[in-house]
C-alpha cells in the first residue's frame, strides 16, 4: 500500500462554513413566523373568546386569554342560543346538516365516479359533450340556475325538504367530482381495462372488481371535498330547506346575526368553532390528501 | 381427380388456418388505421406483427382481441366469424406490455379472475391455475400481490393468465419491451419452449427485429396500416420485397446505391456490375432506373474478394469496431457504404480497401416503385 | 359463435345508463335552468314567473337602481383588490415556502386551514375581530394610540375593505398551494442553470419562473375569478350588507330580489348579468387553452 502524496492545505477546503443565524434566515424564518401567527390569531381569538364569561369579555382585550375558562358558552351555543325566535342553540342544524351531509356525499360520488368511469373508459358517442357542458356549467354562477331548481324541486315535492337539498348538493358537486373521477381513471393503465375485457369482465364487473379497489385513494379525496364542502354550504341551505330543516351554518349565521336580544359574544365565538369543528378536523386529520383534493380541482380536463 | 399435393414448402401452407382477417379496415374519425387488409395465421403458428411505432401492428392485434371495433372487414378465429365478438368471447388469451395484472389480487386472484367469470366450476378453476403455474414454475408465488414480483415474475403471471383459459390463440403486445436486455432473452426463450410446448396460436407484436426474427415462424412486417411483407424469417431477410422491408430488416442497415439497370448490368457512376447470377422475379433482367441494396454483411473482403465476381477499390472513413465484428464507413459511387468486417481485420482510417460484390446476395428496387425487381 | 351487431343505441348500454345522471344533470339543470332564467328575466316576473314580455325593462331598472350599482362598484373593488393581492400573497408565500425550510408541512397547515372553514365561519370571526369596542382598535387605542380609528364594518366607505381582509385571509392559502404545485413543477435545472449564470433570485423569479408557470397561472385565475363573481355567504354574515347598503354585491342583490322583494323579475336580470361576466372571462380562457391545444397537436 503506498500513501497518497500530501496534498498543500492552502486556500478553502471542505466544506463552505455556514452560519444558522445568517441575514437571509433571520428574514426568511421571521417572516414566516409573522405570517404563520397572522392565519392563526383568528382561531385564536375564537377558541379564547368562547371561553371567556360575557364580564371579562367586555373588560379585557380579545386577545387575553381566559383568566377564568368556562365551558358554559360550548353548551349555551349548542343547546340554548336564539335564532330570532326560537331558542333551541345549534343542535338542530348540526343534525340537519349531519342528515344532509352524508346521503349528500355517497349519492354524489357514487354517481360521479360512475360517470368518471364511464367517461374514461367506455367513451360512447357524444358522452364528451355532456361532459363539457357539465364542466362549463361549474363556471355558471348558481344564482343563474336558483330559480329553475326552486321549480324543479316543487314539482318534485321535494322543496324545503332535506332530500331537496341532498339533490341539489349531488347535481353541484357533479362536475367537479366527475372530472376528478374521470382524471383518475384515465391515468390508470389501459391495458388493465383491456385485460378485464379479455377475462370476461363487464362495465359493472369492472368497475367493482378493478377500478374500485385501485382508487382508494381518489375516494377519499372526493370524500373530503364533499364534506368541507357541503357542511360549508350556506347559500343552497338558506334557498331550499326552511326554518326546521336549516343546516348548520344558516343557524349559526342566524344565530349570530339575529337583532334580538343581547349579544352575547362568547357564545357566538363558541357557536362558529363549533360549525367549523367537522372541516376543521378532517382539514387536519387528512393532511395531505385535502390539499391533493382543493389541487385537484385546480387540474384542468 | 387425384392431384398429387405439391411438396410442402413450409409446414404452414397444409395446416388449417387459426385466424383469418378479411378485407379488414379501421378508421379513427378520418383517420385511416388499418387498410384493407387480409391475413391468415395457421393453426400452430408462430406470427410476429413487426414494424415501428404507429404502423398499426397494436392497433391490429387489439381489433383480432376485439378491444377495437373494426369499421369494415372480419375476422375469424377457429372458423368462428367473431367480428362482433366480446373480447372474452373469442376464445384468446392476451399479454400486454405493461403485464396489466390486478393490483390489489394476488397472483391466484388474477390468474383466476377470467374463470370466475366465465362461471367455472371451483374445483375445475383451481386444476388450470395449478396447471398453469406448475408449466411456467410461478407456484411459490401464488399468494404474492403483483407489487411484490419481479418484472420477470410479473410478465410470467401476465402469460399465465392467458395459460389459463385454455384457448388456442394467444396474442402478445409486446410483452417484452419492458424488461431489461438480459431477462428480455431469457423470456423470449421461455416463449418460444412455450410454443413448443402447447402448439397453440400465437400472435406476437413487437418493435424488436431480433425478437421477431427468434420467434416467428412468419414475419409480417407493417407500415402505414398496411403488410409490407409476410414470410419466414428467411424470406424477410434474404428476399426482402420491397426497399422498405431491405431496410427496416438488418441491423446495421443495407447500403443502398441508386443507378439504372441497361442490357443484365447495374451502372451508377463509375459503377457498372453484371447481374449475372441475380435472380430477377420477373425471371429476366428489366431494364431502367434502380436501387442495388447490398447489405453491410454481403460484402465480400479479405481473400474471398480475388474469388468475387466485382471489386471495387475504396478508402477507409470510419471504423467502428464492436468486438465480434468491426464497421467500415466508406464512399460508393457517391453514397454512404457500410461494410462489415471481422473483428480481427487489420485495418485504419485512410488506407484502401478491396470490396467484392455479388450480385446473387444483393437485392434490386425498381427507382419509382420500390419493389423488387 | 357470431352474434349480431347490437343496435347503436344499445352498444355500450351499461355505460350509457350510468352517465344519465350526468346528461340530465348537463341538458336540463345547467343548460335548460340557464335559458330559462335568460329568457324569464325578459318579463315581468314579481312574485311568480310569468311569460309577460316587458323586454329590456328589468335591465333597465336593475341599472338604474342604487344598491344594483353599489354592488356593481363593491365587486369591482373587491374583486380587483382580491385578484391582485391574493395572487401577490400567493405567490410570495409560495416562494419562502419553496426555499428548502423547515417546519414546511406545519406553515403550509396554518396557513391553509382558513379554506377549511365556510364563508359564514370566516365573516363571523373577522366581524369579531374587527368588532370596535372589542377588537384590533380597542387594543391599538388602549396601548396608548387613542385617536386610532380601524372600523371598517361601521364605517361606510371603507366597510367593503373590511371583507376584502376576512377573503384574504380565507382564499390565499388556496393560491399559495397552487403556486407551490407550480414552483415544484418547474424542472430544477433551470435554478442551476440560473445559479451558474449568476442571475439573482429574484430575477429568476420574475423573467425565468413565472412565465414557466404560465398554466398554473391561469387555472388559478379562473378559479379566483368564478370564486370572486359568487361571493355572498362572506357579505351576509360578516356585515349583511351593511352598514346601511355599502357592501352589497351581485350575488346578494339577486337572493333578496327573489326570495325578499318577490321581484323575480329582477332577480333574473341580475343573474343573467353575472352570468355574462363569467362568460367574458371563461369563455375567451376556454378558447386559449382548449381551442389553441387542437391546433398545437
Amino acid at each position: 500500500m503506498t500513501k497518497p502524496p500530501p496534498i498543500l492545505l492552502d486556500g478553502p477546503q471542505g466544506p463552505k462554513p455556514r452560519r444558522v443565524l445568517s441575514r437571509r434566515n433571520i428574514f426568511l424564518y421571521g417572516t414566516l413566523l409573522v405570517i404563520t401567527l397572522y392565519y392563526a390569531m383568528p382561531l385564536y381569538v375564537m377558541i379564547v373568546t368562547s371561553l371567556k364569561g360575557m364580564p371579562e369579555i367586555r373588560m379585557g382585550n380579545i386577545f387575553s386569554p381566559p383568566m377564568e375558562v368556562t365551558f358554559e358558552p360550548w353548551v349555551k351555543a349548542w343547546s340554548q342560543a336564539c335564532t330570532g325566535l326560537t331558542c333551541k342553540g345549534l343542535s338542530t342544524g348540526f343534525w340537519n346538516s349531519v342528515k344532509i351531509t352524508i346521503p349528500s356525499v355517497i349519492l354524489s360520488i357514487i354517481i360521479a365516479s360512475l360517470n368518471g368511469y364511464a367517461l374514461a373508459n367506455w367513451k360512447f358517442k357524444g358522452a364528451n359533450v355532456f361532459f363539457t357542458i357539465l364542466i362549463f356549467g361549474a363556471f355558471i354562477p348558481y344564482q343563474v340556475m336558483l330559480y329553475p331548481i326552486v321549480i324543479m324541486l316543487r314539482e318534485m315535492g321535494l322543496y324545503g325538504s332535506l332530500g331537496g337539498l341532498v339533490l341539489v348538493h349531488t347535481i353541484f358537486g357533479m362536475p367537479i367530482l366527475t372530472l376528478l373521477f374521470r382524471n383518475y381513471f384515465s391515468s390508470l393503465p389501459e391495458e388493465l381495462f383491456k385485460a378485464a375485457r379479455v377475462d370476461g369482465a363487464g362495465f359493472w364487473g369492472i368497475y367493482f372488481r378493478i377500478m374500485v379497489p385501485m382508487s382508494l385513494p381518489i375516494f377519499t379525496v372526493a370524500i373530503i371535498l364533499q364534506v368541507t364542502g357541503i357542511w360549508n354550504d350556506f347559500l343552497f341551505g338558506v334557498v331550499y330547506t326552511g326554518p326546521e330543516t336549516y343546516p348548520m351554518t344558516v343557524s349559526l349565521n342566524n344565530i349570530v346575526n339575529s337583532t334580538q336580544g343581547v349579544k352575547e359574544y362568547n357564545i357566538n365565538m363558541a357557536a362558529t368553532i363549533i360549525t367549523g369543528l367537522v372541516p376543521l378536523t378532517i382539514y387536519f386529520v387528512s393532511g395531505r390528501l385535502f390539499v391533493r383534493g382543493i389541487a385537484a380541482g385546480a387540474v384542468k380536463g | 381427380m387425384c392431384a398429387v399435393l405439391p411438396p410442402a414448402l413450409s409446414r404452414v401452407e397444409i395446416m388449417s388456418n387459426s385466424i383469418e382477417i378479411k378485407n379488414l379496415d379501421l378508421n379513427f374519425g378520418s383517420i385511416e388505421v388499418l387498410q384493407n387488409l387480409n391475413l391468415d395465421v395457421g393453426k400452430g403458428e408462430f406470427l410476429v406483427l413487426l414494424g415501428s411505432s404507429g404502423c398499426g401492428k397494436s392497433t391490429l392485434l387489439n381489433c383480432i382481441a376485439g378491444l377495437l371495433d373494426v369499421t369494415a372487414g372480419q375476422i375469424h378465429i377457429n372458423n368462428k366469424n367473431v367480428t362482433w365478438a366480446e373480447p372474452s368471447e373469442r376464445g384468446i388469451g392476451m399479454v400486454f406490455q405493461s403485464y396489466a395484472l390486478y393490483p390489489q389480487m394476488t397472483v391466484e386472484g388474477n390468474l383466476s379472475f377470467g374463470l370466475k367469470n366465465a362461471k367455472l366450476p371451483k374445483a375445475e378453476i383451481a386444476d388450470r391455475v395449478k396447471r398453469a403455474a406448475d408449466i411456467l414454475q410461478i407456484e411459490p408465488l401464488l399468494k404474492r400481490k403483483p407489487a411484490a414480483l419481479s418484472g420477470g415474475q410479473r410478465q410470467r403471471v401476465a402469460i399465465g393468465r392467458a395459460l389459463v383459459r385454455d384457448v388456442d390463440v394467444f396474442l402478445f403486445d409486446e410483452p417484452l419491451s419492458n424488461l431489461d436486455a438480459k431477462l428480455r432473452a431469457d423470456l423470449r426463450v421461455e416463449i418460444k419452449r412455450l410454443h413448443q410446448k402447447l402448439e397453440n396460436t400465437m400472435v406476437y407484436v413487437t418493435h424488436d427485429q431480433i425478437e421477431a426474427m427468434t420467434l416467428a415462424d412468419r414475419i409480417a412486417i407493417m407500415r402505414g396500416g398496411k403488410i409490407m411483407q409476410l414470410g419466414t424469417p428467411d424470406e424477410i431477410y434474404g428476399l426482402p420485397m420491397n426497399k422498405y422491408v431491405a431496410d427496416f430488416i438488418g441491423s446495421p442497415s443495407m447500403n443502398f446505391i441508386d443507378g439504372s439497370i441497361q442490357n443484365g448490368v447495374f451502372t451508377a457512376g463509375d459503377l457498372a456490375i453484371s447481374l449475372t447470377g441475380y435472380e430477377f422475379t420477373s425471371g429476366e433482367a428489366v431494364d431502367g432506373g434502380a436501387t442495388l441494396g447490398i447489405r453491410p454483411e454481403h460484402v465480400i473482403t479479405g481473400e474471398l474478394v480475388s474469388h468475387s465476381p466485382y471489386c471495387i477499390d475504396v478508402e477507409v472513413e470510419l471504423i467502428e469496431p464492436t468486438g465480434s465484428d468491426k464497421l467500415i464507413d466508406c464512399q460508393v459511387a457517391g453514397h454512404l457504404f457500410r461494410v462489415r468486417m471481422d473483428g480481427q481485420a487489420q485495418v485504419s482510417v485512410g488506407e484502401v480497401l478491396r470490396l467484392g460484390i455479388d450480385p446473387a446476395r444483393a437485392s434490386l428496387f425498381d427507382a419509382a416503385t420500390e419493389v423488387r425487381l | 359463435m357470431s352474434s349480431a351487431r347490437p343496435s347503436r343505441l344499445f352498444r355500450n348500454k351499461s355505460a350509457k345508463i350510468a352517465a344519465i345522471p350526468m346528461i340530465v344533470t348537463a341538458l336540463f339543470v345547467f343548460v335548460g335552468g340557464t335559458v330559462w332564467t335568460i329568457v324569464y328575466s325578459f318579463t315581468k316576473s314579481g312574485l311568480l314567473p310569468r311569460l309577460k314580455w316587458v323586454g329590456l325593462d328589468q335591465y333597465e331598472r336593475l341599472w338604474s337602481t342604487r344598491k344594483w350599482l353599489v354592488s356593481i362598484e363593491n365587486l369591482a373593488i373587491y374583486g380587483f383588490c382580491t385578484l391582485v393581492l391574493v395572487f401577490v400573497i400567493g405567490f410570495i408565500l409560495a416562494a419562502l415556502i419553496d426555499q428548502k425550510i423547515r417546519f414546511e408541512n406545519t406553515i403550509r397547515t396554518v396557513i391553509l386551514y382558513p379554506y377549511a372553514l365556510s364563508f359564514v365561519v370566516t365573516g363571523l370571526v373577522w366581524q369579531w375581530i374587527l368588532n370596535p369596542e372589542f377588537g384590533v382598535q380597542k387594543i391599538v387605542r388602549s396601548w396608548g394610540w387613542e385617536s386610532f380609528q380601524f372600523d371598517p364594518l361601521y364605517t361606510a366607505d371603507i366597510a367593503i375593505y373590511g371583507v376584502l381582509i376576512a377573503g384574504l385571509w380565507q382564499g390565499s392559502g388556496l393560491v399559495m398551494v397552487l403556486m407551490l404545485a407550480g414552483l415544484r413543477g418547474i424542472d430544477q435545472d433551470v435554478w442551476k442553470a440560473a445559479r451558474i449564470d449568476g442571475i439573482p433570485a429574484w430575477k429568476t423569479y420574475l423573467f425565468i419562473v413565472i412565465p414557466m408557470m404560465r398554466p398554473v397561472f391561469i387555472t388559478t385565475l379562473v378559479l379566483v375569478v368564478t370564486g370572486i363573481v359568487k361571493i355572498y355567504d362572506l357579505i351576509v354574515a360578516q356585515t349583511g350588507g351593511g352598514p346601511g347598503i355599502a357592501t352589497e354585491v351581485p350575488a346578494k342583490y339577486v337572493y333578496d330580489s327573489m326570495f325578499r322583494a318577490n321581484n323575480l323579475g329582477q332577480g333574473f336580470a341580475a343573474s343573467t348579468m353575472m352570468l355574462l361576466t363569467v362568460a367574458l372571462i371563461v369563455i375567451p380562457w376556454a378558447i386559449l387553452e382548449f381551442g389553441g391545444s387542437r391546433n398545437r397537436d
